[in-house]
């Protein structure tokens, strides 16, 4: 390696790969992200794609991102804005540049800057760094498309193919801006290509070229040091949010000895959890591909009544076509968890983008007084935990469970500490089995308030359940008055008891604090963020983010009580907000919401949180 | 049938009265499923009847076995799920005209086309019992109902048509008050592994008294209907002097004795035969123009989806090298931290 001229020393970087989006942006982020969690970095990244699959090439609704964020510290967010952009062509230039931090780094294929480019992607000159005033920024204008070209021409490959590699020299080159090794990259291309070696070549050669192009202009680009960071020991994976949840279930399934059922029809951005568990009959998941959303919970519900561990996967449209079903299992009294993978709404509204605009529907969505437990994961690797603990609580206590998590973490990555099993809490299965004297269907454990599972095949427990309601002793058809008042009673008493069962909330920062923030889901990470750049820069801000939702946590209303300003922050118009209210209307909640299909950023939630401390 | 077993038909009358109208044809179809069960040997425990909501989706109540009253049309779904989850299970799904083919439309012929293991018994009343009276997707057209005071505009589903067309691989047909003869179609569709259908010709004393009288009434029975046999001549009415023929590419109703006909021109029911087409045609015939079939029309062989399934996951496991979650979480890119 030369000498290089200019060494950024940085505590943290955000590097957004761009392009069109058949150019490999996914795969090149991803190539990244590995190397840098190898290398010792904490790392979050975030996937950003076109909701069409081959949108109109080189236009802006065509770019493909993948941002990673690493860091010598811990890391929480893939980060607002970019130190280093990659940019296949104009249409990602145009894009992204808005996102760039003052004095970053741009890395363009000029190559691609030709007229036709630059009029799709909506250039007016023919100098898209002049027209969008990034004379600031080091561009590093490489013509990478004609270096890809040149470095592959003896190898008798078709231009297809050739142009194809693209993306690896690019990649080859942003290792050299941070000097990390190819190893990880070079294994990876060994192991996908392996039938086609001719490609191996090709792809290895343009990553090493890649690299070594940096040498050559290092005079004039300077490059970034981030050291490894101080994290636990033990082995690492990376894990997105939604295999997260897939694993969590099949933890869930190992720990209850219960066989996993999934019914599920395809939705973004919720089709990798049903993908994830298809692939898993090694683990031995019955995966129901239904014809729609209806019957992926009904699905479900039938092999819940069978003694399954049952599950169905959605998002914001499918939950609304659960409804009914879900009436049913709260009916019938048995455990489904329902995943919810928030997107931009309604209707169709915003596929794959983030939102956390379900929550009413998750907790009101449904006729008749209709309680369920609503808990919503806060990042992609705990979704993990709390799949996990979704189906305990709806084993254990024989009640559907709706787990919410977002796009943004179930398309989000961050390192996983694999956990050991061993360390997980049992899941009791509240079977019955031997002859109870008197048993009924509603005959119910006094502490949950859970009825017990009897399920087909079980000699001596034959009964009947059903959406109409029951008499609380003998389980018979009931349309008694107060019987119905009984049981509706029961079945929020039912979930209540939940609390007794969950961890308290817990607050970061200091009682006194003059700000409560308070969030809940998918945006932890971000609000983390933004308070403790504050309590460093000498603010009292302290955070109250909520996994579990419904039932609340038994110390909510003492926690709320400390705080003379509370902000509720949610990527929505206000929903949890109002939620506390109806509970706790005794304190007051400013709001902080947005719905633009975006997460926060730690700049616009720190400026808010500043102008409220100055209030 | 098996002599044997020793449960009794009353073993599967649940503690619950009935509270089906006085004549309704459930009543019969009620002591015919009861009656097949015993038959065929069944023990409580390892039955579950899955119903959607109308006056016949009441059924699982009446049984002293396992049963779910789900909700409306989607009886079929969650029949799939019990029966995929425990294979094991003798699952009897009951539903109605309104229940399977008008709201559940959809399930019930995704359920046929994957062949779950189901046992179908389909109520016919051409009407929506339950919420007292509109026309279903089998009312006739023309049919006048409350919510069709004009007569309907719209042409009905032929159940046993739509059942052959979603690839369906079972079908029969009986009357309600004709209990030998249902018990014995029950007994049928439980042998056969698959979803079978079964199409019972309900009456409802209330909303629709007598729509099936043409072809169900004492006096015209045996010369309005066919009972088809497998392997047996399609030969029909009360003097066993009517068959069925084939003209072109059409059945026909043939007297044997009369224009050269002999019994050897009567066609013979298969109804193993793979291809549907003379299946499709026995299913869709109508009164007046042809008796009405009745019987098992179709009973083909095809692979199970809950036999599948669990074969697929035997023959994965056997050669997968992740035999536990910590094989799984540790498999692919892994990295260590020190
Ligand atoms: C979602 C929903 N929509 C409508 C109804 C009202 N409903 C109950 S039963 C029924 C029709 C039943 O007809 P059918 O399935 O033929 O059963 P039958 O009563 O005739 O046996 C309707 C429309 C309901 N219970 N649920
Ligand atoms: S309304 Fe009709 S179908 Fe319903 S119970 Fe009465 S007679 Fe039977
Ligand atoms: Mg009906």
């Amino acid at each position: 390696m030369g000498k290089r001229s200019k060494v950024i020393e940085k505590e943290e970087v955000v590097v957004r790969f761009s392009g069109d989006s058949g150019d490999g942006m996914q795969l090149t982020g991803t190539l990244f992200s590995y190397t840098s969690a190898i290398f010792g970095n904490d790392i979050s990244t975030f996937p950003d794609y076109p909701a069409e699959i081959r949108a109109p090439q080189g236009t802006i609704s065509g770019v493909s991102g993948f941002q990673v964020h690493f860091g010598h510290s811990e890391v929480y967010t893939p980060g607002d804005y970019c130190d280093v952009l990659v940019a296949m062509n104009p249409a990602a230039l145009k894009a992204n540049a808005k996102w760039m931090k003052p004095g970053g780094t741009i890395i363009l294929d000029v190559d691609s800057c030709d007229e036709k480019n630059l009029i799709k992607a909506g250039y007016e000159t023919d100098d898209p760094i002049i027209e969008d005033k990034l004379g600031d920024y080091h561009i590093v204008k490489a013509p990478i498309t004609t270096l890809t070209k040149e470095s592959l021409k003896d190898m008798g490959l078709d231009n297809k193919s050739i142009l194809r590699s693209k993306n690896m020299y690019a990649l080859g080159l942003v290792y050299w801006l941070f000097d990390r090794p190819l190893d990880h990259t070079r294994e990876y291309i060994q192991k996908k290509f392996a039938k086609k070696p001719l490609i191996v070549e090709a792809n290895l050669k343009v990553l090493s070229d890649g690299y070594n192009y940096g040498n050559i202009i290092q005079a004039v680009t300077p490059s970034y040091h981030i050291h490894p960071a101080d994290i636990k020991k033990g082995k690492y994976r990376n894990l997105s949010g939604n295999v997260a949840v897939a694993w969590g279930f099949l933890a869930a399934a190992e720990k209850s000895n219960l066989q996993l059922f999934l019914g599920s029809y395809p939705i973004t951005p919720a089709t990798e959890i049903l993908q994830e568990l298809s692939a898993r009959k090694d683990l031995g998941v019955k995966v129901f591909q239904a014809e729609d959303e209806i019957a992926g919970i009904c699905t479900a519900i039938g092999a819940s009544f069978s003694g399954s561990l049952a599950i169905t996967t959605t998002s914001g449209p499918g939950l609304a076509l659960k409804g009914e079903a879900i009436g049913l299992a709260v009916m019938a009294e048995l455990p489904i968890v329902i995943v919810n993978v928030q997107r931009g709404g309604p209707s169709t509204g915003l596929p794959t983008k983030t939102e956390q605009s379900d929550l009413m529907q998750a907790l009101y969505g449904r006729n008749g007084e209709s309680p369920v437990v609503v808990i919503a994961a806060s990042s992609p690797t705990n979704s993990f935990d709390y799949a996990f603990y979704a189906a305990k609580v709806a084993v254990e206590h024989m009640t559907p469970v709706i787990l919410l998590t977002d796009g943004f973490i179930a398309n989000g990555t961050q390192p996983w500490l694999i956990p050991d099993l061993a360390d997980w809490p049992e899941i009791k299965v509240p079977f019955v089995t031997e002859k109870i004297d008197d048993w009924h269907p509603y005959l119910r454990d006094p502490e949950k308030l859970s009825r017990y599972w009897a399920t087909p095949g079980t000699k001596g427990f034959e009964h009947r359940l059903g959406g109409l309601e029951k008499d609380a002793v003998t389980g018979a058809v009931s349309h008694d008055a107060l019987n119905h008042q009984r049981m509706v009673e029961l079945r929020e008493e039912k979930v209540q008891k939940v609390a007794n069962f969950i961890p308290e909330l817990e607050v970061i920062g200091e009682d006194d604090a003059d700000l409560l923030v308070v969030g809940w889901g998918g945006t932890f990470g971000h609000l983390f963020t933004a308070v403790d750049e504050l309590t460093h820069e000498g603010h009292n801000v302290a955070l109250a983010h909520f996994n579990y939702i419904k039932p609340l946590p038994l110390n909510t209303k003492e926690v709320l009580k400390r705080y003379k300003k509370i902000v509720v922050c949610e990527l929505n118009m206000g929903q949890f907000a109002n939620y506390l209210t109806m509970n706790f209307p005794e304190f007051k909640y400013k709001k902080f919401n947005k719905v633009q299909g975006q997460p926060f950023t730690v700049i616009e939630l720190k400026e808010h949180f500043i102008t409220l401390l100055e209030e | 049938m098996s002599v044997e077993s020793q449960i009794k038909f009353t073993d599967f009358k649940s503690d619950q009265s009935v509270k089906w109208c006085p004549g309704c044809g459930d009543h019969a179809i009620l002591n015919s499923v009861q009656k097949a069960m015993a038959n065929l040997g069944y023990s409580k425990e390892e039955v579950a009847v899955i119903s959607g909501i109308g006056c016949s989706s009441r059924f699982p109540y009446y049984m002293e076995t396992y049963g779910f009253h789900t909700i409306h049309g989607r009886g079929s779904a969650i029949a799939s799920g019990v029966k995929v989850a425990n294979p094991r299970l003798k699952v009897w799904q009951i539903t109605g005209d309104g229940d399977a083919l008008a709201i559940g439309g959809n399930h019930f012929i995704h359920t046929i086309r994957r062949n779950v293991d189901l046992n179908v018994i389909l109520f016919n009343n051409q009407i929506y019992g339950l919420t007292k009276g509109q026309y279903s997707p089998t009312s006739k057209r023309g049919f006048i109902s409350k919510t069709s005071p004009f007569g309907t505009v719209e042409s009905p589903f032929r159940p046993g048509e739509l059942c052959i067309g979603a690839r369906g691989h079972f079908f029969a047909r009986c009357i309600d008050k004709d209990l030998k003869h249902s018990v014995e179609m029950m007994e049928e569709a439980a042998a056969h592994e698959g979803t079978s259908i079964i199409e019972i010709l309900q009456n409802c004393v209330i909303y629709n008294d007598k729509t099936h009288n043409a072809i169900t009434d004492k006096a015209h029975s045996e010369d309005r209907t066919i009972k088809l046999e497998h392997g047996k001549p399609m030969i029909f009415g009360k003097d066993r002097n009517k068959g069925l023929v084939l003209d072109g590419l059409n059945l026909k109703v043939e007297t044997i004795g009369q224009n050269g006909i002999t019994e050897a021109d009567i066609l013979i029911h298969d109804a193993h035969c793979e291809d549907t087409t003379l299946h499709l045609k026995l299913a869709d015939m109508e009164y007046p123009d042809y008796p009405v079939a009745l019987g098992v029309i179709r009973a083909v062989k095809a692979p199970v989806y809950d036999q599948c399934v669990e074969s697929q996951l035997n023959d994965v496991q056997e050669v997968s090298k992740i035999k536990s979650f910590k094989d799984l979480v540790h498999s692919g890119d892994t990295w260590d931290v020190e």
